[in-house]
């Protein structure tokens, strides 16, 4: 007898399952995930939306006003419903998940996550009425 | 070590998605309310023509709403790439996914900058 | 009410078959069983073959994190009369590869944790003559979150960014190099930053967030990957504006 024995080490087969296209249908979380990343479609649309808007009024009165007719168009104004759910929702989620990422620091306390909720939230009224006040004086 | 010299562009496409995620949960959901619903549907009365004019033509206005509409419009790239790579898992065509996401949001920054520029 | 329950639990043997499939056990469900008592229960009475890891029992060791009922979670922390009636569904760790019945391959985990240097880094130690590095309770508030990860891997399993891209570097990781960065006695983050901000780092995650909805520990990794690219982005735009005077191990995140 001569030499070492040899082994040969067993490598048992791993299974790896793949994850199914429909992964995000799984859990409600993942589901809203994915809404809300969808909402992103939305706000592109509108860009464009003001885009046409901006547009209309360089061309005058007559193209501000067509813009308007067109705003009433049942399927544009369907578009823009949703665009409204979509653009709250980002919002909302969006203002909800800041703190988790800008954890700020006056001197060497923490500012309490809920204030900074608090800041996000206050601004977005501000901003919005601001919006109103210029649009609707 | 082999990326020590290249300057990484993840950040900055995060920054331009993040600044277009304040801008446009800040600005839009006014905007579409009374653009989108509350004119069309006669809630309330639409900015006349005479009133909007001017108040669209102060630089300050074009110059935040260039602002707004070139990161919205990055914000939607970045935020659509990863839609694309993980509910379509196309990651492999990230070349095309790049090009049409990164790419549309320059083409409508640029058209956004054209338009703005030339509404008086 | 019931006094049993039945468990369907996930065997592969590669001996033998293929792929996976369902094998129910009845089990006895007192009031104070978890999960794993089924299991053992099982192992010990029923089909001795069975293979899954634990070990404390107690919920800080980490090793017995299984699906349950299509969840992620630790099998000694989850009462199996919360599942009465019952069937109860016990799954192998999911986004990760199966080597047998519930056990998990986890070495790409073990090397992710690795790769963050997880250990205090000093461009010069302190000799031992001088004294031990000194930490007041607000420096320690810094970080101490995110060093109570217990390497169960419930996170991996929850997170679809890992489960579509096994490169992913991970929340726990993340989590795990946060705890060094924000840890006043480390002056490493220069040194985690080149791994942390590769395209599989923390530039991979979308903010789900099921990472931290799923962490026994209260860790929040999602959190702590969110700060880390706040650090990086904030980092870079500065880099921009000083380009040459800022010293990299300055770069404390926020």
């Amino acid at each position: 007898m001569t030499g070492s024995p040899i082994y040969r080490e067993h490598h048992p087969k791993w299974l790896r399952p793949r994850m199914s296209t429909w992964w995000w249908l799984e859990k409600w979380a993942f589901v809203k995930f994915i809404l809300r990343e969808l909402s992103s479609v939305f706000v592109a649309w509108f860009v464009v939306y003001l885009l046409l808007l901006f547009r209309a009024v360089r061309d005058g009165d007559g193209a501000y006003q067509n813009f308007l007719a067109f705003s009433a168009n049942p399927i544009v104004l369907t578009v823009n419903v949703v665009t409204l759910f979509f653009v709250v929702f980002h919002a909302l989620t969006w203002f909800a998940l800041a703190p988790r990422a800008m954890v700020v620091h006056i001197g060497k306390k923490k500012v309490p996550p809920f204030l900074i909720g608090v800041g996000n939230y206050g601004g977005w009224i501000m901003v919005s009425a601001g919006i109103f006040w210029f649009l609707l004086r | 070590m082999a990326k020590s010299h290249r300057r990484p562009i993840e950040p900055l496409l995060w920054v331009l998605f993040s600044g277009g995620g304040v801008a446009s949960a800040m600005l839009m959901p006014a905007l579409v309310f009374l653009f989108g619903l509350a004119f069309p549907l006669g809630w309330l009365p639409a900015t006349t023509y005479e009133h909007l004019r001017p108040v669209l033509l102060h630089p300050l206005t074009r110059l935040v709403l260039f602002g707004v509409c070139m990161l919205s419009l990055f914000h939607w790239a970045h935020r659509f790439k990863y839609t694309l790579y993980d509910g379509l898992q196309i990651k492999h065509l990230n070349e095309a996914v790049n090009t049409f996401c990164y790419g549309g949001a320059v083409v409508g920054s640029i058209v956004a900058g054209y338009v703005l520029s030339r509404l008086g | 009410m019931a006094d049993r329950i039945t468990m369907q639990v996930s065997r592969y043997r590669p001996e033998i078959e293929s792929d996976a499939q369902f094998e129910e056990f009845e089990v006895p469900c007192p009031k104070d069983w978890v999960v794993l008592d089924g299991l053992n229960y099982v192992k010990d009475q029923v089909d001795g073959t069975l293979s899954y890891r634990w070990s404390c029992r107690m919920g800080v060791c980490g090793s017995c994190g299984m699906m349950v009922n299509g969840e992620p979670k630790l099998t000694c922390a989850t009462f199996l009369s919360d599942y009465a009636p019952g069937p109860v569904k016990v799954e192998p760790l999911r986004n990760f590869p199966v080597v047998r019945d519930l056990v998990v391959e986890i070495g790409d985990f073990m090397r992710k944790l690795v790769s963050v240097k997880p250990w205090i880094i000093r461009k010069e130690e302190k000799p031992i003559s001088q004294g031990e590095y000194l930490q007041t309770p607000d420096e320690l508030d810094e970080y101490k979150q995110y060093s109570m990860c217990i390497n169960c891997m419930l996170c991996y399993s929850a997170c679809p960014v890992y489960g579509l891209d096994p490169g992913f570097i991970g929340p726990a990781a993340i989590a795990l190099a946060q705890r060094y960065n924000l840890d006043s006695r480390d002056e490493g983050a220069a040194e985690r930053q080149e791994i942390l901000s590769q395209h599989e780092g923390i530039w991979g995650c979308t903010f789900v967030g099921e990472c931290t909805e799923v962490c026994p520990k209260h860790v929040d990794p999602a959190g702590a990957i969110q700060r880390y690219k706040l650090t990086a982005a904030t980092d870079y735009m500065k880099s921009f504006i000083l380009p040459r005077g800022r010293k990299a191990d300055e770069a404390k995140p926020v």
